[in-house]
């Protein structure tokens, strides 16, 4: 029998289910394969039985593979909620967002909320799969590449990065103590697709992409998928998992074209969707025990620990330096080794480690505070952000 | 030869709407779209005004005169045809009109770059087609 959804403005949601693939190299499943493969993972953990899904969003990768007819792959029947969602890697925060607010607005029940990607394919790398050299624009969008200007996003980014080094005097170690710290957390996550520990000797040793950014400033390129259940917090509590509550979310999508005064490069949506989470939360950046951010680069997270809060705008390389990220630091970030050093899986990277350790199931690396755990999820070129505040406490949050 | 031709410099693909800004850059005039209605400089090429909507645009010339916004150094070789010029710079400049333009420096050395550097637009040749850069000024 169904769980009956109904207009509950104030029950609040929670995420009830966590389904993941193995993060690859190589290719196995296309991306509606994995999504199929996360999708029953996720159900099996929740206790849920396909038929209890009455909502399902969707997004695709770079391959841009998947859309809403996985809801016919995957034998969904009857649904109340169908959608593909696209804010790139900001998508996965925001599909649980909507999921919420459907839920409690009564318009379904248990919503999953998936992403997949296979861009690694025999005879493919990873830079081509990022947009290489190919699809030459016309007219005046034709002359970055008479300028040499590939390996788009990896530039645009690293772009960024030297703004912010230029602004504030950011330096190169620090952007290291980032990959550094981070991958001391993915040497205690089995799922991590790069384990060996690392120093910073390591780190200004590898091969420039594009300068300010070193090899391992940069994301892993991963094929998989990642599946989550949402569903009402009342419900929660019946099913198998401990209930991740969501105690808070928002978005900011500061809007950049390419004129004077936007500075989402060095001000990102963060310092907009932070102020909605938290306050929804009803909690500062001090509250936070654990931050999942999106870490496409070393750069994004450390611009996202100024936006939260955690320090003042333009000390972020000082904050990070003394390794207060990394394992028995003061500010646990990324726990799993997030996208630089675990796997690359646009939001859900940040959502899945989070759901990890608000449930306590961390193993070696669970954090043991763990009252209020924040994710970011980030999208193009630090152009669009969302934010969830996860609890495993019913009462975290003031809607609750 | 197929490396020759790999090795060909990806030229600018002029089209309709570029047209203009390509014409004055083969006279060394560096033109911007101006928003009629509320003056806003656009780039790169826009149909409607990103400050207030509207779709009245036309072209005018810039001072060219900017700033540094940021840069990177490409040390990889992506294109055949950048194998002279690797490791070399890629440059957003921030016009005084308001845009900013993805470009490069030439007469600098990359580590002599810098955020906030003063810079002055000029133009070189590739394969017959003037193409911007931007110098220090």
């Amino acid at each position: 029998m169904k769980y009956n959804a109904a207009f509950n403005p104030s029950g609040g949601a929670a995420i009830v289910g966590l389904g993941m693939t193995e993060m690859t190299r190589e290719y196995s499943y296309s991306a509606t394969g994995l999504a199929g493969i996360a999708v029953k993972r996720a159900l099996d953990d929740a206790g849920l039985k396909k038929e209890d899904i009455d909502g399902l969003f969707i997004n695709a990768g770079v391959t841009n593979a998947i859309s809403t007819p996985l809801q016919t792959s995957l034998g969904f029947r009857d649904l109340k909620l169908l959608n593909h969602m696209n804010a790139a890697g900001s998508t996965a925060g925001q599909m649980v967002q909507f999921a919420s607010l459907a839920i409690q607005a009564g318009m379904a029940s248990h919503v999953v909320c998936v992403f997949a990607d296979d861009p690694l394919k025999p005879g493919t790398s990873a830079g081509a799969a990022y947009g290489g050299t190919s699809n030459r624009s016309t007219g005046m969008a034709s002359l970055p590449a008479s300028y040499g200007f590939f390996s788009g996003a990896n530039t645009s980014y690293a772009l960024a990065a030297r703004r912010h080094m230029g602004l504030y005097g950011t330096t190169q170690d620090q952007l290291g103590a980032i990959a550094v710290s981070t991958r001391a957390w993915a040497t205690m996550n089995p799922a991590a697709m790069q384990q060996k520990p690392m120093t910073l000797d390591d780190y200004h040793g590898s091969r420039w992409i594009v300068e300010p950014f070193h090899l391992l400033d940069c994301t892993l390129v991963s094929n998989g998928a990642v599946a989550v259940i949402v569903t009402a917090s009342d419900r929660a509590r019946d099913l198998k998992q401990p209930p991740v509550y969501i105690a808070g979310m928002g978005q900011g999508h500061p809007g950049n074209p390419r004129q004077a005064g936007y500075e989402n490069e060095v001000n990102t949506g963060a310092r907009i969707a932070r102020d909605t989470a938290y306050s929804m939360a009803g909690v500062g950046p001090d509250d936070i025990d654990i931050r999942e951010l999106y870490d496409c680069y070393t750069y994004t997270t450390l611009v996202t620990l100024e936006d939260y809060g955690f320090c003042e705008k333009g000390e972020g390389g000082a904050f990070v330096e003394d390794g207060k990220l990394g394992p028995g630091g003061s500010h646990p970030t990324n726990t799993g080794g997030g996208q630089l050093s675990g796997y690359y899986m646009w939001g859900m990277t940040p959502v899945s480690e989070a759901v990890i350790q608000t449930r306590g199931q961390g193993g070696e690396r669970q954090v043991q505070t763990r009252d209020h755990v924040l994710v970011s999820t980030q999208g193009g070129i630090l152009d669009w952000h969302s934010t969830l505040i996860l609890s495993p406490n019913a009462d975290a949050g003031t809607r609750n | 030869m197929t490396n020759q031709d790999q090795a060909v410099r990806p030229a600018p693909i002029v089209d309709e709407s570029s047209k203009p800004f390509f014409d004055a850059a083969a006279d060394a005039v560096l033109l911007l779209q101006r928003c009629n209605i509320c003056h806003a400089y656009l780039w790169p090429f826009r149909e409607i005004c990103t400050e207030c909507l509207s779709t009245d645009l036309s072209w005018a010339p810039s001072t060219g005169k900017g700033s540094v916004h940021s840069f990177v150094i490409m040390h990889r070789l992506f294109h055949p045809a950048f194998q002279e010029d690797v490791p070399y710079n890629l440059t957003v400049v921030q016009l005084d009109e308001g845009p900013r333009v993805t470009s490069i420096i030439r007469g600098t050395a990359n580590e002599d770059i810098h955020v906030g550097m003063s810079v002055s637009a000029n133009w070189h040749d590739v394969n017959g087609t003037p193409l911007l850069h931007f110098e220090a000024f």
